[in-house]
């Protein structure tokens, strides 16, 4: 087997056992290239089938390329999409200029905990990766948030072999990473691999192209002038910019992802 | 595509885990753009020097305690291949997290401090490496800087971490004289170490030969689910060893049902090759399409998983409260999830020096143990030194997964048995010699032949003509005759039903002690119901027992016996071979040649 094929079938693994344990499950469906890599490979687990609907936090701030791409692939697919909007705090004007991680708290955090309470969900997958950021470096691959989603980051349980925590009180629920162990890299090797359709954005337009795909009142697009998949893996290779340098709220403050993520953000 | 490696840094506090990884990223120029600036920046803040380790320790509360809470994953490459280096916490607290770093490696960096010698983690971390089965072991003797880069210093500690090490059976690959801060011997050889002569650190790690996938041991592909998506009902999971194609003949266990795989079923389109194999996440659709569920293990016919209710083991424990006796426990092995409990605590093992402690009845965190266990509901499971992934379970106590160990030898006498002893004062107890070794000396096979029949049919005159037959051939044999065990060992048993379901329970214990001592065993016994016969082979095996029937008519029946009661004979469900009499002279030769014809290729 390959580095490929061995990484994708940890990722089946890990999709089939949170299938199986969680009758309440839902994956986190974000429209970027991982979570979009990550669909790839339910279908791969089911046989061609995803057997748990997919959940869109719209922030209501997507750039709208995303938003065009999210629908033509649930139509083409026939799949269950949940998309919820904290309706209450947009009506109230949130947005960015009240702080960056004011706003991710209301926009993502908020809406995705009551994603959660409103539907009961048990288990819910995402596609966050070790090598984003530091305090998703250190996540479980099975990692337990308690009733309002927090995450006690400095006493995770132990988790070996392809043993996952399954067993947790009522009410909290269990965030579930097939895609914890790869890198930026791997997702764009395995979408050349697998031929999977990602949003065009990700491609040069005017010398920019996105890397990382957010809101767009903070996200930015980096110097670039590569339009294929070859292109982004050798950019990628020579590259010692980090994947979501452009990403404003990361910068915010030295623990902010740590902070967001100890809330309950994705 | 290149190769992957994973390799963890393990060893005690402070002895430079997290320095050596930094340096190894700084030096294959694997750090992104600002990153050293940031660390340089928030040692200032932190009034502290510069530190790799902030790097590694992303958390508030660990760059400002200056310590490694959880275990994390960096990516650096050399022109061989690319790795993934685990960094793992150095104090005993944090256990938990350096085993789940761990447990995912391929290879290991011990790392000793020079200056600071052998430490009480350098030697749990090293008796943890040996029970996740990590063999590929670089001990790198740090801070050679401290200590003048002194070759006495480093062989002597070299010398006395080997005496420990040899304990455990792991020998390092090599030990390495390194000063991480400074970067010597980290790349290329160091001046400052011209008396070594083994490898740099990079060079060591690209001399590492990753191990395959076990393609080529028997298989083993633990059912994970069933799906029933569309028309086709597709049992998934991953294959844990060998391979398997359409066509295969598989057993499923522990029921023990065969049947045949049908397809390979794959999405978007099928596979480039016929065949999957080892490592894979797979499905199949098989011929009979009977109840399969979560928990059970396919492999082939002729080589299955073993299959218990109790069985030795090594855990090491990491909950909060300590493992106790008379306390359920979930016992999670591959997909298999059953209720559990701790028989009997055979040794409590302090792990940083291999001292074997006295008390008995519990065992506290962070301490390693030789236990037995016994489960609710039966196990399939293989010794941990033979099969990795059918080999090694957690222990989940409440919520919380609070254990993990590794499957011992069994005893072959005890094998695939379900027992259920009535004191906990002993336990199971391997030796030192398998049945394996025992049959390749005697160049045979050890089966039980268990001929059945009324008395007067002429089991007897057939076993004694079948006995010669075999020894004449240089089998090593041995002939249990029911009738004679009546003088002795059964002696104490009535002539009444419940004396000829016990007669018949000692003569399969007897029968099964011979053949795991690899002898061949033939058995007469009337033993007339049903019931008795399949608890007989519930002991010895269905692999290992050959029943046959010897059916005599009634007239042969009253010809030869000694005034036959009227008896009936209960047959069995499942198919036996059968031997029909209807002859009162019969010749015992020949019966005794049909049975050898059968049994022939077997033995």
């Amino acid at each position: 087997m390959d580095h490929l094929e061995i990484i994708e079938a940890k990722s089946i693994y890990i999709l089939r056992e949170a299938y199986k344990h969680f009758g309440k499950l839902g994956m986190l469906w974000s429209i970027g290239k991982d979570s979009t890599v990550m669909l790839w490979l339910a279908q791969k687990a089911f046989f061609g089938h995803c057997p748990f609907p997919l959940i869109h936090v719209d922030t209501s701030y997507k750039i709208p390329e995303m938003i065009e791409f999210r629908d033509n692939l649930v139509r083409g697919h026939n799949l269950n999409l949940i998309v919820h909007q904290n309706k209450q705090a947009l009506e109230e004007g949130m947005n960015p200029e009240k702080g960056r991680l004011v706003c991710c708290e209301h926009l993502k955090t908020r809406p995705l905990q009551e994603v959660v309470k409103k539907f009961g969900f048990e288990g819910l997958i995402l596609g966050v990766r070790r090598d984003e950021e530091g305090s998703r470096s250190k996540e479980r691959i099975f990692s337990e948030r308690d009733n309002e989603s927090n995450w006690d980051y400095t006493d995770q349980p132990p988790e070996l072999w392809d043993q996952f925590k399954t067993d947790f009180k009522k009410g909290n629920h269990i965030r579930i990473h097939p895609l914890l162990h790869w890198r930026e890299i791997d997702i764009w090797e395995y979408i050349r691999r697998e031929n999977i359709p990602v949003v065009d954005l990700y491609f040069s337009k005017n010398g920019k192209r996105y890397r990382s795909l957010g809101c767009y009142p903070c996200t930015f697009p980096i110097d670039s002038d590569v339009t294929t998949i070859e292109g982004i893996i050798e950019e990628l290779e020579n590259t010692k910019q980090t994947e979501r340098s452009g990403r404003a709220q990361d910068q915010e403050d030295a623990y902010a992802m740590q902070k967001l993520r100890s809330k309950g953000y994705m | 595509m290149r190769e992957k490696l994973s390799i963890v840094a393990v060893g005690h506090v402070d002895h430079g885990k997290s320095t050596l990884i930094g340096r190894l990223l700084y030096e294959t120029n694997s750090l992104p753009d600002g990153a050293i600036e940031k660390v340089k920046k928030i040692s200032e803040q932190n009034g502290k020097p510069f530190e790799y380790a902030y790097l590694l320790d992303a958390f508030e509360e660990e760059q400002k305690q200056g310590i490694t809470i959880d275990t994390t994953n960096l990516h650096f490459s050399t022109e061989k291949r690319d790795y993934v280096i685990i960094d793992a916490p150095g104090h005993k607290e944090f256990l938990k997290n350096m085993i789940s770093g761990a447990s995912s490696a391929e290879a290991a960096f011990l790392m000793i401090d020079a200056k600071e010698g052998i430490q009480e983690q350098s030697k749990r971390h090293g008796y943890i490496l040996s029970l996740l089965g990590i063999k590929k072991i670089y001990v790198v003797i740090n801070k050679m800087d401290l200590i003048d880069y002194s070759e006495q210093v480093y062989t002597g500690i070299r010398e006395k971490f080997n005496k420990f090490l040899s304990n455990l059976n792991i020998f390092p690959l090599e030990y390495i004289p390194v000063s991480a801060f400074n970067g010597e011997n980290i790349t290329k050889k160091s001046d400052k170490l011209s008396w070594y002569r083994g490898a740099s650190i990079i060079e060591a790690l690209d001399l590492i030969q990753k191990e395959p996938e076990p393609e080529h041991k028997p298989l083993r592909f633990p059912i994970q689910d069933v799906y029933k998506f569309d028309n086709r009902r597709i049992i998934a999971g991953k294959i844990e060893s060998g391979t398997l194609k359409a066509g295969d003949e598989i057993a499923i266990s522990p029921s023990g049902k065969t049947t045949r795989v049908k397809t390979i079923e794959n999405w978007p389109g099928p596979y480039d090759r016929d065949y999957v194999s080892a490592g894979m996440c797979v499905g199949i659709t098989v011929d009979d399409e009977f109840f399969n569920k979560r928990g059970e293990i396919i492999s082939l016919i002729e080589n299955k998983p073993q299959r218990s209710n109790i069985f030795n083991v090594n855990v090491f424990w990491m909950g909060k409260n300590p493992l106790v006796k008379d306390k359920k426990y979930k016992l999670k092995l591959t997909t298999q999830e059953v209720q559990c409990e701790v028989f009997s605590i055979n040794k409590v093992i302090d792990s940083s020096n291999l001292n074997v402690a006295e008390n008995f009845y519990q065992v506290n965190r962070n301490e390693v143990a030789e236990i037995t266990i016994k489960t609710q509901d039966v196990v399939c499971f293989d010794e941990f030194a033979d099969f990795r992934g059918t080999g090694r379970f957690v222990i989940v106590d409440g919520y919380d997964v609070s254990g993990g160990g590794i499957v011992l030898q069994t005893d072959d006498t005890l094998k695939n048995r379900i027992l259920e002893p009535k004191s906990t004062s002993f336990k199971p107890r391997p030796g030192l010699v398998t049945r394996e070794q025992k049959e390749k000396k005697l160049n045979q096979r050890a089966k039980v032949i268990w001929l059945s029949g009324l008395t007067g049919c002429g089991k007897n005159e057939i076993a004694v003509k079948l006995e010669r037959k075999l020894f004449e051939l240089g089998k090593t044999v041995c002939y249990l005759d029911s009738a004679n065990l009546r003088f002795g060992i059964s002696s104490d048993l009535e002539f009444n039903e419940q004396g000829a379901y016990e007669q018949t329970r000692r003569i399969a214990e007897i029968a099964n002690q011979f053949i795991n001592n690899g002898i061949i065993t033939i058995v007469t016994s009337i033993s007339r119901y049903k019931k008795s016969r399949e608890s007989a082979k519930e002991i010895i095996g269905s692999d290992d027992y050959l029943e046959f029937f010897i059916e005599a008519t009634e007239n042969v029946l009253k010809n030869r016996g000694d005034a036959v009661p009227e008896v009936y004979y209960e047959k069995s469900d499942y198919p036996v071979y059968s031997l029909f009499i209807d002859d009162s002279e019969f010749n015992s030769d020949e019966k005794a040649d049909l049975i050898f014809d059968y049994i022939k290729n077997l033995l």
